[in-house]
């Protein structure tokens, strides 16, 4: 398979997008994955609370870089096919 | 020739010469300046490259006039200062200094860990004898992982797959670059999706993201052993050398992580939630390694057998 160094980056990219999309109120609460529920301290985090935590960070710290990244990716699309 | 004139010349460069190798007293040169003053050899060398200013041979015309060799220093202060700044940036992602114990292997080290990889059934000491603070250095200790069997396996490996390419006749230099980065980025991939799975599952280990690739990118040894296999002996050579290696990359990969990354019986309970995950963990990433050696070299079979 003919990956690249390009598709890895594009595909990177499309991902952290798609966890970016994930609003909090209004679909993680309806499945059941809303942060607010999980804040025990108990003494193993578990599977689900860690993937919870992972998309609330991801959210929150990538949300400015995102746009940059995104608006230099479309442009460079853009222009070079 | 210019010899009398080239003696007469010599005190004046002498002076001129000797401030350049010292770039404000601080960091050292990034080449060795070999323009020693007490050799007169290479001193009528350079002084006859000196160009029209000199009345030289104007063989080369790098040091042509002051304004040039001024630049030229300039240049070389830059370069280092350069080099200094980015040394500095890089130590906060990649931390050099611990990357030089990786590569700090000899001869034996790496004909012992070759071995131990294509046969590893006669190994009967598996642990690191090390303290857990410091890093240990290959060279001293045959378990611990190394970054630079990987780093030249990698090469050779695609260097033997434009190998299998040409004697198929469908070679051509854009496939030796596609292969490098299609292999790369496959790394890349597994690196991220074991991390991110030790992350998820909350198995807290002291394996580094630089043993982690270490022990991923052993799996290119048994990748060149798969592909001249393939080459010499055919489609039933390929098949073997590939059982071969999976059986013994499986086999070295449990061993070694089974006492990295499984809690030994000294741990306290803290660690020992979780042992379920971290065998599966273990087995995961033993399991992954025969997959992706049969996917990164299947294409590069010749196809008539």
């Amino acid at each position: 398979m003919a990956l690249g160094l390009y598709s890895l980056i594009e595909a990177a990219l499309l991902c952290v997008n798609a966890i970016a999309v994930l609003n909090e109120e209004r679909f993680l609460s309806k499945v059941g994955w809303a942060t607010d529920t999980v804040s025990g301290f108990g003494e193993q985090p578990g599977m689900k609370s860690q993937i919870i935590n992972l998309i609330r960070s991801v959210r929150m710290v990538m949300r400015i870089p995102l746009i940059i990244v995104n608006t230099i990716t479309i442009v460079l699309l853009l222009l070079f096919g | 020739m210019d010899i009398p004139s080239g003696y007469v010349r010599q005190p004046a460069e002498q002076r001129r010469r000797q401030p350049r190798p010292d770039y404000g007293g601080g960091p050292t040169p990034l080449f060795d300046d070999t323009s020693s003053p007490s050799d007169p050899a290479t001193y009528q060398g350079q002084q006859q490259g000196q160009g029209p200013f000199y009345g030289g041979m104007g063989g080369q015309q790098i040091l042509s006039d002051p304004m040039a060799n001024m630049a030229m220093q300039y240049g070389s202060s830059l370069a280092t200062q350069g080099k200094d700044v980015m040394e500095k940036h890089i130590d906060r992602f990649i931390s050099i200094s611990k990357l030089k114990y990786y590569f700090a292997v000899d001869t034996t080290y790496v004909g012992k860990k070759l071995m131990l990889l294509l046969f590893p059934y006669m190994h009967s000491n598996w642990s690191i004898r090390y303290n857990k603070e410091e890093p240990v250095a290959p060279r001293y200790e045959i378990n611990a992982p190394d970054l630079y069997i990987p780093v030249m396996a990698f090469v050779t490996y695609i260097l033997v797959a434009g190998y299998c390419l040409g004697t198929q006749n469908s070679f051509s230099p854009e496939l030796l670059g596609m292969q490098a980065s299609s292999a790369l980025v496959w790394l890349i991939l597994e690196i991220v999706v074991i991390t991110m799975a030790m992350y998820i599952l909350s198995v807290a280990t002291d394996i580094k993201t630089f043993d982690l690739l270490a022990f991923c990118g052993y799996k290119y040894v048994g990748m060149i052993g798969v592909l001249l296999g393939g080459m010499l002996f055919g489609s039933m050579g390929y098949y073997l050398a590939l059982a071969w290696c999976s059986a013994s990359m499986f086999f070295f990969l449990l061993r070694t992580l089974r006492l990295v990354i499984l809690p030994d019986a000294s741990h306290d309970m803290a660690n020992s939630g979780g042992n379920k995950s971290r065998t599966y963990l273990v087995l995961a990433i033993a399991v992954l390694q025969p997959i992706f050696m049969c996917w990164l070299t299947r294409h590069l079979l010749p196809s008539q057998n």
